[in-house]
Order: structure tokens, then sequence, then C-alpha cells
């Protein structure tokens, strides 16, 4: 069977189109990257949307924990801690059971009880305190200087806030914020590893390149491959921040402008 | 465990679950809370010894020495550390069995990997065949520790490398002036003076290897969320005296406040380490802190 073959058939076998057995026995290194390389689209499509979604919410947990009123304030900080004290991989668990027991006593939450959504859910929360945390501490170091330059324009409320804080935040917290997108996808292989059922051996790529070394008994190959993807993904994700990094900052001179770090040193 | 628990059918409410909170099983899951702690006492200062190790190979003259230094760091943090717990479970013991193999049995003449097998002769198996429960316990406790150190030895060595760089260029050029070799300036000035630049990173780090703590239930060790797992489920409730339902949301739970709590304590101890490092120091903290009590 040709290398071409094979990528017809497996290619999108992550999420159910192609070939329904797995390989059995003659692994060749052709299906290895194509099934590790299908299941990246999990990888993606969680990290993709916890990420997106979870900025928003990042934004208001980070103005909510800046906030005068107790009401606010807490409940931000309270939500930051706990999803920021505990690893991601017991609140996998406890999600997913929780989901189980709510699915009993209400059917709309049976859904929740596939990864598709429930890990999604349990990410976007994770992602979102993270980067609570990483907009709370670039809100506390903006320049008194901006502020005040605002309050003498007479803006207030909102048009302060969209034209001179959240500006600035972003320029001060992209560089973290960079690290953390790139931790969340390294996240996301934990998904498939902790309650989550995989339906019909639908599996994210850590979940393939554990299927080889398991049925291989042979680590030196899947796992190499799977870095060689991730590590593309993080050169993806660098790129991109970086882009958006230089548009926030394309008022400044060359010179002055923050170089972009890539530190990530950071995992949960 | 109590005079009252010889007949569990007839307890109620809080005798009940005191009864069912110390039967032999809990026992093993109040166990393996403590083997979580025994493996971050020797994890963490063995990951300390390989960042250090990293972090002074990654400044060394000798490129091929200097290169397996960067490479080190570079590597594990481009990639999911899962991938990494996974791998080098297997990829250890395989090493491991290889070695005794080429000294125990050198006129053995098939190959090591036969199609999808991995052989190597009976005496070199580890641990053998022969050797009691405890011993095969010990030696995944012992390959999840290596795993562990090497994972976060990759990461100390980042943060020891950063601080290393941050100590003032002024002190080493002041060894230097006094005559020091390039190895006493490294022991005498450089070393004493990183860790207060090292000590942020390294408490970052120590949350995280907190946080990474339960991933030992990948690595097949009989740890807390194998225990959760085991006695909140419903299947070996029912043949004990104590059947309940699916409470395994609760055990995860509990787990979810036991590592807040954790972090939290460690938290408040890494401020009140930070302080005192600080005092005195020639750094922006140190000089907040003079500023504040004078």
């Amino acid at each position: 069977m040709s290398c071409w073959i094979t990528i017809q058939d497996y290619a999108l076998r992550s999420i159910g189109i192609g070939e329904r057995l797995l390989p059995r026995e003659d692994y060749t290194l052709c299906q290895q990257f194509t099934l590790i390389g299908s299941g990246m689209i999990w990888n993606i499509y969680f990290g993709a949307l916890a990420l997106i979604a979870g900025f928003f919410f990042a934004t208001a947990l980070a103005v909510g924990k800046n906030s005068q009123s107790r009401w606010l304030r807490k409940p931000a900080e309270w939500f930051i801690f706990v999803f920021r004290g505990s690893p991601l991989f017991i609140q996998f668990f406890f999600a997913y059971f929780l989901f189980l027991s709510l699915k009993q006593a209400v059917p709309f939450f049976s859904p929740f009880t596939s990864a598709w959504l429930g890990a999604l859910v349990v990410l976007f929360f994770n992602t979102a305190a993270y980067s609570g945390e990483i907009f709370y501490g670039a809100l506390l170091s903006i320049p008194k200087g901006d502020t005040e330059a605002a309050d003498a324009y007479g803006m207030s409320g909102w048009s302060r806030f969209k034209r001179v804080v959240f500006p600035t935040m972003m320029r001060l917290a992209w560089p973290a914020y960079t690290n953390e997108a790139i931790f969340l996808f390294h996240a996301t292989t934990l998904v498939f590893f902790s309650g989550f059922p995989v339906l019909r051996q639908r599996g994210d790529a850590l979940y393939y390149a554990s299927y080889f070394a398991d049925k291989t008994f042979n680590p030196f190959v899947p796992y190499p491959i799977l870095a060689m993807y991730f590590i593309i993904l993080t050169l993806i994700i660098v790129g991109l921040f970086g882009l958006i990094n230089k548009r926030l900052n394309r008022h400044l001179p060359q010179e002055a402008r923050a170089k972009m770090r890539f530190r990530p040193n950071i995992i949960r | 465990m109590f005079s009252y628990c010889t007949d569990p059918d007839t307890l109620e409410g809080l005798t009940w679950l005191s009864c069912y909170l110390t039967t032999g099983k809990h026992m093993g899951m109040y166990v393996s809370v403590v083997v979580v702690l025994v493996l971050l006492a020797i994890t963490a200062p063995v990951a300390l010894m390989f960042g250090f190790a990293g972090a002074t190979a990654a400044r060394s003259r000798i490129a091929p020495l200097r290169w397996l230094g960067k490479g080190y760091t570079a590597i594990v943090r481009g990639v999911p550390d899962i991938a990494f717990f996974l791998f080098f479970v297997i990829a250890l013991d395989q090493a491991f069995e290889w070695l005794r193999h080429q000294v125990k049995c050198p006129d053995w003449d098939q190959p090591v990997r036969q199609g999808n097998d991995f052989v190597v002769c009976a005496e070199a198996k580890l641990p053998l065949s022969t050797s009691a429960q405890w011993v095969h316990e010990t030696y995944g406790f012992f390959l999840a520790v290596l795993t562990f150190a090497i994972v976060f030895g990759a990461f100390a060595s980042n943060v020891l490398f950063g601080a290393m760089r941050a100590v003032p260029r002024a002190q080493l050029e002041t060894a230097e002036a006094y005559g020091m070799t390039r190895r006493q300036t490294f022991w005498r000035v450089l070393v004493p003076q990183m860790w207060v630049y090292a000590l942020p990173g390294l408490s970052n780090l120590w949350m995280v290897l907190i946080k990474a703590t339960p991933l030992l239930f990948l690595l097949g060790v009989e740890d807390i969320v194998y225990w959760a797992r085991e006695l909140g489920g419903t299947k070996n409730a029912r043949f004990t005296e104590y059947p309940h339902g699916d409470w395994r949301m609760y055990y995860f739970g509990a787990l979810l406040v036991f590592y807040l709590a954790f972090t939290k304590v460690s938290e408040v101890v890494l401020d009140k380490v930070m302080k005192r490092l600080t005092h005195g120091q020639a750094t922006a903290g140190g000089e907040a802190q003079r500023r504040a009590n004078a």
C-alpha cells in the first residue's frame, strides 16, 4: 500500500472520516506520520477555540480583579485562584465526573460528558484564569502618565478603557500571553488521558503516539514524530503572535519596540 | 479501625463515614499521598542538580558540551511535557535493560528488536521476573522519579542559566582582577550570588512541580488519582461492606481542595523565603525593603 493511499485513509481518521479500523500490524512510518498528524486536528481544535473564547473572559476577569467593588473583585480572585492553584489534570477528572452526575439530573448536560464540549469548557476556564492573571499584572503596570493623559482629555468609562487602558494592557501582556498560548496547546494533549472517553479511537496526537508506542514497544519513532508536529505548531503560534505584537507596537520607534522573547518556562 | 466498626450495616451518619474513611483501601489512598510527597522531596533536589549541570554545561567553553546543555533545555521546552513523561518511562526502561543485556549476555546472537518486540535475555530483565512485588513497584517509582527529574531538570536549567547571566558583570570582573581562575570565579563568586536571581523562577517551578504530580498516574504508579478512581467508582464499592453510588466527583473534588491548599501553603512559605533572601541585596526588591523600614 503506497503512502498516498494511507494518507487518504487516515488523514481525517481522528474526526471519523476514512478507514474505520486502525492499522494492526506492520506499522509503517507513513501510517505513524499520518495518524499522529490526524490527531493534531483535535489539539488545534481545543487550543484555538479555548484561546479565542478565553481571551474575552480573561479580559473580563482582569478588569474584575482590578475593580473597586468587592462583589466583582472577590469572585474574579477566587476563580483565578482555583484554576491556577490546582492541576489541570485533576480539573479534567473532576469536571468529567461532575458532568456525569449532572447528566443524570438534567439531560441538557449529556453532550458535556464527551470530550469535544466538556474538555473544551475546562480548557476555556483554565486558560481564562491563567491569561486573566497575566492581563491583571499588565493592568497594574500601565504607566500612570497614560491614564492621567486620558483623564486630562476628559475620557472616562468605556472610551478610556477602549482607547487607553486596553491597548496598553495588551502591549504589556503580549509576550507572556504568547507563552500562555503555547502552553495551552501543549495542555490539550492531556484531554484524552483524563477520564474523557475516546469515542471509536478518535483521539488526539498523543493518543495515537502512545497507541503506536504501546503496539510496537518502540517509543523512539512515534514520540519524535509527535515532537516534530508540536515544534512546528509552536513555531506557527510564535509567528502569528509576533505579527500581532508588531501591529500592537506599530506606533513606537523601531528601536524601542519590545522584542518578543520566546521563553516558555511555565507549564501546569 | 474503630471498635464500633464491626457491623457497618447498623451505622449511620458521621460514625458510618468515620468507619468508611478508615478502611484498608482508604489507608492505601493515604499512603499514596505520602508517595506524592516523597516524590516531591526526591525530585526537587535531583532536578535542581540536573538543572545545575545543564546550566553549567550551557556556559561551557567546550563547544560540544555547550551544545548538549543548550539542546537539553531547548528540546524539553518545545514539546508537551506529558509526551516526555510517556516517552522517558519506556525509553529509560529499555535503555537500562539493553545496557544490562550487553554486560550480562555477551554471547546473545539475536537482535534486541524483533518486529514489535523488545527482547533481552532473562538475566537482564529489570526487575528480574523472580523478584518480589515491592521490587517491581519500587522500580516503577524509581523510573517515575528519574523521568520527573529529567523533565524538570531542563526547566530548572533554563532558570539557573538565566540567573547566572543576571549576576552583575562587575562582580565577575572584580574576581578576575583579583587573579582568580575561571573555576574559582564560578564557585566563589557566581554560584553564591545567583540564588537570589534564581528564586522567583525556582519557586514558580516548584508550583508547577506540585501541579505535575498527578501525572504519576500516567506513569503507572498507584497514586492518588488511581485511588480516587478506584474508591469513588461503584464497581468495587458494591462488594465491600460500605456500598455507595458514584462518588468519583467528590473524591476528585477532595483532591482539588488538597492541591489548592498545598499550593497556597507553598506560596506563603516561598514569599517568606524571598523576603529573607532579598534582605540587604542590591536589587530593586532589597531597596524597596530598605525604604519601607527607613
